[in-house]
């Protein structure tokens, strides 16, 4: 996959950084204002697409690329498990349950350290979902390698 | 609200020019209209968690449809082609059983709707002192209905293992 013309390759090196940033901040302000994990990680992996159509990847990076994005989404996927199995495991018997919520009245309501689990959940979806986009978009769009045999 | 309705008749319009046009990069143009239209009618139900999951989700399919069909001879070959027997069986099977669930949906919202709105005003009043969270649906979909993003989150685990399984970089050795 070659990359583009200069324009879109200036453009998407002001824009991509931004867009990454703005997903970070969705994701971790999921549960003060609309968004959350799913569209901060699909956003921050918008950006990624953005900076790999413009600039071009090599058949390395993408191989590499693949393998790096699986490893994330497996670890977000066993993070958002962890803090469920916390929630089981830290309270006393019988007072905990699966997807209980870690001390909820920790932290002001509104300001960004509250709201017990749901920020490490809301990082653990976003990070899932983010290589969940990549690895997608890599597999489909470096066709080359299935038609080479 | 007209305005609901006057896009509900966008997206049909661009529905039926995605289906029967010849040219598949426009018919995903056509596809793109159809999704942002329904960010919209997001917007205009009050739901902005959902139009910018929407919004993101559309733009990232539209930008995965057109690099894949950038790679392909852009032509539709079967548009054209007359409608058979099968087709017309098809569309009335199809046709009815999309009446009877809607017929079925809508009678028993009516008859259980009650109980629905005592748990939304539940949430509305405690939510944030049983969870500590401002953004409502957030309690919602990461507290008080958890497992239900478990399974999407297992669900989009599922679709990238078998794109993964169907188009693996490396090719099968024999």
């Amino acid at each position: 996959m070659s990359g583009m013309t200069p324009i879109v390759k200036v453009i998407a090196r002001t824009v991509a950084g931004f867009i990454f940033v703005y997903g970070c901040y969705i994701i971790l302000y999921g549960h003060l204002s609309p968004g959350g994990g799913f569209a901060g990680g699909a956003i921050v992996a918008a950006g990624l697409i953005l900076s790999r159509l413009a600039f071009g990847t090599s058949a390395a990076q993408e191989r590499s690329t693949s393998i790096s994005s699986s490893i994330f989404e497996s670890s977000g996927g066993i993070l958002f498990l962890l803090v469920a199995v916390l929630g089981l495991v830290i309270f006393a018997q019988g007072a905990g349950f699966f997807f209980k919520n870690l001390f909820p009245e920790f932290g002001k309501g509104g300001t960004l350290v509250s709201a017990g689990s749901i920020p490490l959940s809301n990082i653990a979806i976003g990070i899932k979902v983010g290589a969940a986009m990549l690895s997608i978009f890599v597999v489909l769009a470096s066709t080359k390698y299935i038609f080479k045999e | 609200m007209p305005e609901l309705i006057i896009l509900l008749l966008f997206m049909v319009a661009a529905g039926i020019v995605a289906v029967e046009i010849k040219d598949l990069l426009a018919s995903v143009i056509a596809l793109g209209a159809v999704g942002f239209t329904v960010a919209i009618g997001f917007i205009v139900l009050q739901a902005p968690d959902l139009a910018i999951v929407q919004i993101v989700i559309e733009i990232l399919a539209v930008v995965f449809f057109v690099a894949v069909i950038l790679k392909t001879t852009h032509v539709d070959s079967t548009i054209g082609r007359p409608y058979k027997g099968a087709d017309i069986f098809t569309f009335i099977i199809f046709g009815v059983f999309a009446l009877a669930f809607l017929y079925v949906g809508v009678r028993f919202l009516l008859i259980n709707s009650s109980a629905g709105f005592e748990i939304a005003q539940h949430y509305i009043k405690h939510g944030l002192t049983e969870t500590g969270a401002v953004n409502r649906v957030a309690a919602v979909i990461l507290d008080y209905r958890a497992l239900d993003t478990l399974g999407e989150a297992t669900v989009l685990f599922t679709a990238v293992i078998g794109v993964l399984a169907v188009l693996r970089l490396e090719g099968r050795k024999k």
